[in-house]
C-alpha cells in the first residue's frame, strides 16, 4: 500500500517538474538555449497567485489566470529585452545572459516581497481515501490539472498550423522564415506557452508546499531540467516522461532510503544520463545545420 | 506596356573586402523562365540570398510587384511573393510531406488556438480547406499518395519535387529554384523540365533557376545570364548565350582552373 501512496506522491510532483521541464524543453528546441531563468518564472507565479489571492483577495479562478497572463507576458518580455538581441552571438553569451536574468528575478524577488518565506493557502481542501492511505485533494488536482494540459499542447504542437510552425522552426529556422513563417512569433509564442505552463505549475506546487520564497524557483527549476534533459531536452514527450520519472525517482527515495538522500539521486541520474544516453530518452543527435 | 514583376537594379554586395556581387540588373516578366548559370562561386546563389532578403544589399534596389523590399523582414518579403528552393535540401524532415506543404500555404489559418484545442467548426473548416490545397498542390507533383509519410524518408527526388510544391504554397508571383536538377539522371530531369512548363503555366509565375545542368538550362529558359566574380559577362536567347566567346571562355577558363 505504501508504494502506491508513494507512486501517486511521486506522480504529483512528477507532473509538476514535466510542466515546468515542457518550458525548458521547448524553449530549447527553437532557439537552442537552456533558459535559466525559467525557474524564476515559477517562483514569480508564486508570488503572484499569492499577491492577487491574500493581498487583493480575489478568488482563486482569476488569481490564477493573472497569474498566467503575468509569466507568459514576463517570458515573452524576457526573450525580447535579453535573448533576441544575442540571437546570432555566440550560445555562451545567451547562456551567462540567462544566468543572469535569473539572479536579477530572484533579487527582485527579494527587494519586494523580502527573504520572509510567505505562506499560501491551499486552494484544494479536503482529501480522498484510498484503502488506509489518504490522498490530499490537491495531489489528485495536480496530476488531473497536469494531464489535461499536457494533452492539450500535444493536440497545439501536432494538430495547428502554429504547433507546426514550431516544429519547423526548432528544424531549420532559416528556411521556415523563407516559406513566409515569422520566426519572432514563433519564439514568443514558445516562451509564452513555457511560461504559462509554469505558472500553473507554480500555482500547484504551491498548494502542497505552501511556502514561497525567492530562491524556491531554483532547486525546482534545477530539477525539471534534470527531467528535461532525461527525456531528451527539445522533446515533448520527453519532458513529459522524464519529469514523471524524476518524480516518483525522488518519492521512492524518500520513502525506502532516505529523505536527505533524494536529491542525490536526481542528480545522480543527471550524470548517469550524459554519461550513458545524453540525448535522452527520447532525443535524437542534433540535426545537421547548412 | 506592363511593369516587369521583379525589377532589380544595380544590385551590389560586398563581404568584407571581396565584392560578392555588383551591378546585377535584371526584369523580369510574368510566366518567363530565366536562367542563371556562372563557374562555382560566381555569386548565383548570392543572388537569390538577396532577392529573398536573407542578405542585405550594399547596393542598389529590389522590387518585387511595384513594391521596394528594403527593410522588410525575410518572411514578409516572401509574403510579397518570391519563394525558393535550396541547393541543398532544407525540408522539415520530421514533418509529414502535406504538414511541409500546408505550413507554407499563404494567409495563415484564421482560428484561434482556443478554437483548435476544443476543435471549433471554424479550425475543421479552415483545416479541412488547407488540407485540400495542400494535397492539390501535391497531386500536380504526382505525391498525393505520399501525403501522410515522414517528409524525411522521401527518395531523393521525391524530396526536391517536395520542396518545389512547399514553394509554390507560399503562392509566389517569383519562384526562385536554386539547381533543382541536382543529382537527377537524365531521365528525372527531362521530367523535372515538363513540371517546370506545367507550373509555370498553371501558376502564372515567373521562374528563376540556377543550375549546371546545360541540357535543362539551354531547354527550358526563354533567357540566360551568365555571372562570373560577381558580375553579368552576358546575356540573351540560349542561342546567342552558347555562342558568346566571353562566356566559353568563362567556362573553359574554369576547365583549365580544374
Amino acid at each position: 500500500m505504501t508504494l502506491i501512496y508513494q507512486l501517486i506522491n511521486g506522480l504529483q510532483i512528477g507532473s509538476i517538474y514535466a510542466l515546468v521541464a515542457l518550458g525548458y524543453s521547448m524553449v530549447y528546441g527553437i532557439v537552442r538555449l537552456i533558459n535559466f531563468a525559467h525557474g524564476e518564472i515559477i517562483m514569480v507565479g508564486a508570488y503572484c497567485v499569492w499577491f492577487c489571492m491574500s493581498r487583493l483577495a480575489l478568488p482563486a479562478l482569476p488569481a490564477v489566470a493573472i497569474t498566467v497572463i503575468v509569466c507568459a507576458v514576463l517570458g515573452v518580455s524576457i526573450e525580447r529585452i535579453a535573448y533576441k538581441p544575442l540571437r546570432k552571438s555566440a550560445r555562451i553569451s545567451l547562456l551567462i545572459t540567462a544566468i543572469g536574468v535569473s539572479f536579477l528575478l530572484q533579487n527582485l524577488a527579494q527587494l519586494i516581497f523580502t527573504a520572509n518565506p510567505r505562506m499560501f493557502t491551499n486552494l484544494f481542501t479536503g482529501s480522498i481515501a484510498i484503502g488506509t492511505q489518504e490522498i490530499s485533494a490537491a495531489t489528485v488536482a495536480t496530476i488531473g490539472v497536469s494531464v489535461v494540459l499536457m494533452i492539450a499542447l500535444s493536440v497545439l504542437v501536432n494538430k495547428t498550423r502554429i504547433g507546426k510552425a514550431m516544429r519547423a522552426v526548432s528544424e531549420d529556422a532559416d528556411a521556415a522564415q523563407l516559406m513566409g513563417i515569422n520566426v519572432n512569433s514563433v519564439i514568443s509564442f514558445t516562451f509564452a506557452i513555457g511560461s504559462a505552463l509554469a505558472a500553473i505549475a507554480a500555482v500547484l506546487y504551491c498548494c502542497s508546499y505552501s511556502q514561497i520564497s525567492p530562491t524556491m524557483g531554483s532547486m525546482l527549476g534545477l530539477k525539471a531540467f534534470v527531467a528535461a534533459v532525461l527525456g531528451g531536452i527539445g522533446s515533448i514527450p520527453g519532458a513529459m516522461t522524464g519529469g514523471l520519472c524524476i518524480g516518483i525517482a525522488e518519492s521512492l527515495t524518500k520513502g525506502y532510503i532516505s529523505s536527505q538522500l533524494s536529491d542525490a539521486v536526481v542528480f545522480g541520474i543527471l550524470i548517469v544520463v550524459l554519461l550513458i544516453k545524453p540525448t535522452g530518452i527520447f532525443g535524437r543527435g542534433d540535426h545537421q545545420k547548412v | 506596356m506592363m511593369s516587369p514583376i521583379l525589377d532589380v537594379s544595380h544590385l551590389g554586395i560586398d563581404f568584407g573586402g571581396l565584392q560578392a556581387l555588383d551591378d546585377f540588373n535584371i526584369q523580369v516578366d510574368a510566366k518567363e523562365i530565366v536562367g542563371l548559370i556562372g563557374p562555382n562561386g560566381a555569386g548565383k546563389t548570392t543572388v537569390f540570398n538577396l532577392l529573398t532578403n536573407v542578405y542585405k544589399p550594399s547596393r542598389g534596389s529590389i522590387s518585387l510587384t511595384g513594391q521596394d523590399t528594403r527593410g522588410k523582414s525575410i518572411h514578409a518579403v516572401t509574403q510579397s511573393g518570391i519563394a525558393r528552393t535550396f541547393q541543398n535540401i532544407r525540408l522539415f524532415r520530421d514533418l509529414s510531406v502535406i504538414d511541409n506543404v500546408k505550413i507554407a500555404l499563404h494567409n495563415g489559418m484564421k482560428y484561434t488556438m482556443a478554437e483548435a484545442i476544443l476543435r471549433l467548426p471554424r479550425y475543421w473548416k479552415q483545416e479541412k480547406e488547407s488540407t485540400a490545397t495542400a494535397l492539390k498542390l501535391l497531386d500536380v507533383f504526382n505525391m498525393a499518395h505520399l501525403a501522410n509519410e515522414p517528409a524525411g524518408s522521401l527518395p531523393y527526388g521525391s524530396q526536391r519535387r517536395l520542396e518545389i510544391a512547399r514553394a509554390l504554397a507560399t503562392n509566389p508571383r517569383v519562384l526562385l529554384l536554386d539547381e533543382p536538377a541536382a543529382g537527377m539522371n537524365p531521365s528525372e530531369t527531362q521530367e523535372l523540365m515538363d513540371t517546370i512548363h506545367h507550373i509555370r503555366d498553371m501558376f502564372d509565375i515567373a521562374i528563376i533557376l540556377i543550375e549546371h545542368d546545360m541540357s535543362l538550362v539551354m531547354g527550358i529558359c526563354e533567357r540566360i545570364l551568365v555571372l562570373n566574380y560577381g558580375l553579368i559577362i552576358a546575356q540573351g536567347t540560349p542561342e546567342e548565350v552558347r555562342n558568346n566567346p566571353v562566356v566559353i571562355e568563362a567556362y573553359l577558363g574554369q576547365q583549365r582552373g580544374e
